[in-house]
């Protein structure tokens, strides 16, 4: 399941762009692959953060894992929603279960994403 | 049929046994002690016959899979028979009598044991000091890190960086932090094997040291070693290895022959202490001449008259890793199955780990993917992506297996292991053992692709079906209250 109106990095984050605003997440191979998601750790609005820096951390039943944003800029909100029921990301990645929205510093930085056509060929579907 | 536990057996008055008589006054407590020292409630406690106690704890260890009722192959963790004798030994009353704080020249035997023990371990790693101190392999990797640390503080620059494979144990990354640096993760080479071009960006002279495993947790033999010991020290960085995985080199090589500088080893897997309840481990860490230095204090020494001692006298060590002086019962069992064994019996120990491994795969390779293709040594790691197609994930054969009668590898890692098996027999396991093993695994590849929903259900046969992992992690219940009733 890869939506045909995203940007994807090859860690499998998705992002969703509204003018000069990010919306990011972790794909539905993601979470699958994933497992069970039981706690997420997400940075602090107003933090910078740059791509491909670890900025958060999504815990499963079985192992831990970083997750990256593929775009540099300011935190402008976080989904306090998966802090308190982290199973809506398996649930629901590409919806309500987005990560982080990030106000982009270099929007060029979205050429450097997968279209969905190369994801699909990433995931091998 | 559901256990209940002691608190739910409980009755008003029951007691186990009859106390006689007191022969003395009461004491008045309130008189006698202060009062911020009194409980205000009651001790609760539940109130039980003996043989109530007794039928509980048997009860819950036939219930319990353990190394003594059947197969164990828990990769990395070397779940090996223990041999009982010794246990005999070191429950010895010279040896579980002693106070950890008797002075030197009452406790000569067992300062003896631990001399000799570590003289055995700088045999058996190629090195010429040791400290028996660390409580556990983790703890002992901290202590080869910060004796590393001092030994670049020494020298006027305590560097920033460790490197470790995406390959090493949770716990490499873990402890090169707690000793102040930054880790660095760097790619396994497509044969699983550390990437000699990775590393070669790193070398600087930020550079502390490299973590290694070796064998690695794909089971492989990192044939580069010795380059890799090479290139560090060409920049004056320091190569530690995770001995976890010692199982497969006893008496084959000697590490320190390779060019490691610090090493731990794991007592509790290699060297027969029953583990996986929670210890008690101990993580000697052995070390090069260089570093001897820096060991944490104190050590055993012997003096010119034949007297052993605890040696204080080390103004550069690294310090106390605990109160006392390690894990002594390990020890004493460590020391039993060295001296068993001998010299050729430690090296049949790993060329059987080797062999056992190596036969189960041969069994096992045509029906599970080996993604990494090398011949392995002790262990070896499977990916269950080919029952992906039917539905049915590692998790699900991990959770059949206990079904057969068999305790499930360790899955889901190491990480670079799309849903990793990692299968370690152990040399201590019979031929019909792997079999039955490997019939097992065969078995249950044939389910997934006629009954996915049964793998999906497993396990049927054990006495707790399969828990709600996310509810355990999240809202884990620890304690037993009367509302659970």
């Amino acid at each position: 399941m890869v939506p045909d109106d995203l940007r994807y990095s090859k860690e499998h984050e998705w992002v969703r762009t509204e003018r000069d605003i990010a919306i990011i997440g972790i794909t539905e191979y993601a979470q699958s692959e994933l497992g069970d998601i039981v706690f997420v750790d997400l940075p602090k609005v107003g933090t910078n953060v740059s791509a491909t820096k670890p900025v958060a951390t999504i815990e499963a039943v079985k192992a831990v894992s970083d997750f990256y944003t593929p775009i540099s800029g300011e935190i402008v909100e976080i989904n306090d929603l998966i802090i308190e029921e982290p199973s809506i990301i398996n649930r629901d990645p590409y919806g309500e279960g987005w990560i982080v929205i990030v106000k982009m510093d270099k929007p060029e930085e979205l050429d450097e994403l997968l279209s969905p056509e190369e994801y699909k060929e990433l995931i091998g579907e | 049929m559901k256990t209940k536990l002691l608190w739910e057996l409980s009755k008003e008055d029951r007691i186990g046994i009859q106390l006689p008589k007191r022969k003395v006054p009461e004491c008045n407590l309130k008189e006698n002690i202060q009062s911020l020292m009194l409980r205000d409630s009651d001790n609760e406690l539940p109130q039980l016959s003996e043989p109530q106690v007794i039928r509980h704890f048997i009860e819950l260890s036939t219930k319990n899979h353990h190394v003594d009722k059947g197969f164990y192959p828990l990769g990395s963790c070397t779940m090996k028979f223990n041999p009982k004798l010794n246990e005999r030994l070191a429950a010895n009353p010279g040896f579980i009598n002693l106070h950890p704080a008797a002075p030197d020249k009452l406790c000569q035997g067992a300062l003896e044991l631990m001399h000799k023990l570590g003289e055995a371990f700088c045999k058996i790693g190629g090195h010429t000091a040791i400290t028996l101190q660390p409580a556990a392999g983790a703890q002992g990797e901290f202590a080869g890190l910060s004796m590393i640390r001092r030994y670049h503080e020494y020298l006027g620059n305590p560097r920033k960086k460790v490197v470790m494979p995406d390959s090493s144990h949770g716990t490499n990354p873990a402890s090169i932090v707690f000793s102040g640096w930054q880790p660095v993760e760097i790619k396994s080479g497509s044969d699983g094997k550390i990437d000699l071009k990775a590393l070669e960006k790193h070398l600087d002279k930020d550079l502390a040291a490299v973590m290694i495993t070796n064998p690695n947790t794909l089971g492989i033999f990192e044939s580069n070693i010795k380059k890799v010991a090479e290139m560090l020290h060409s920049v004056g960085a320091q190569l530690y290895m995770d001995g976890a995985n010692m199982n497969a080199l006893l008496g084959i090589v000697r590490p320190g022959d390779l060019g490691i500088d610090a090493l731990h080893f794991n007592l509790h897997k290699t060297f027969s202490t029953p583990h996986g309840g929670g210890g008690p481990g101990a993580g000697p860490v052995s070390v090069a001449e260089h570093l001897a230095q820096f060991l944490p204090q104190p050590i055993v020494s012997l003096s010119d008259s034949g007297e052993y001692k605890l040696d204080w006298d080390r103004p550069d060590s690294m310090g106390m890793l605990q109160a006392f002086w390690g894990s002594f019962g390990v020890m004493v069992k460590a020391y039993a199955y060295i001296l068993s064994l001998g010299c050729d019996g430690l090296r049949r120990v790993s060329e059987d780990a080797v062999l056992n491994s190596n036969y189960l795969l041969s069994m096992l390779r045509d029906y599970y993917e080996l993604p990494y293709t090398e011949t392995p040594m002790h262990e070896f790691v499977l990916s269950g992506e080919v029952v992906k197609k039917y539905g049915v994930k590692t998790l699900d054969i991990a959770k059949r297996l206990l079904d057969y009668g068999f305790h499930a590898p360790t899955i889901y890692f190491p990480l670079i292991v799309h849903e990793a098996l990692m299968i370690e027999p152990t040399e201590t396991e019979s031929k019909e053992t792997l079999e039955e093993f490997a019939d097992a695994m065969i078995a249950i590849k044939k389910e997934a692709e006629t009954d996915a929903k049964l793998l999906h259900d497993a396990p049927l046969n054990t006495p707790i079906r399969r828990l709600d992992e996310v509810k355990a992690n999240r809202n884990p219940i620890l304690k037993w209250k009367d509302s659970l009733k």
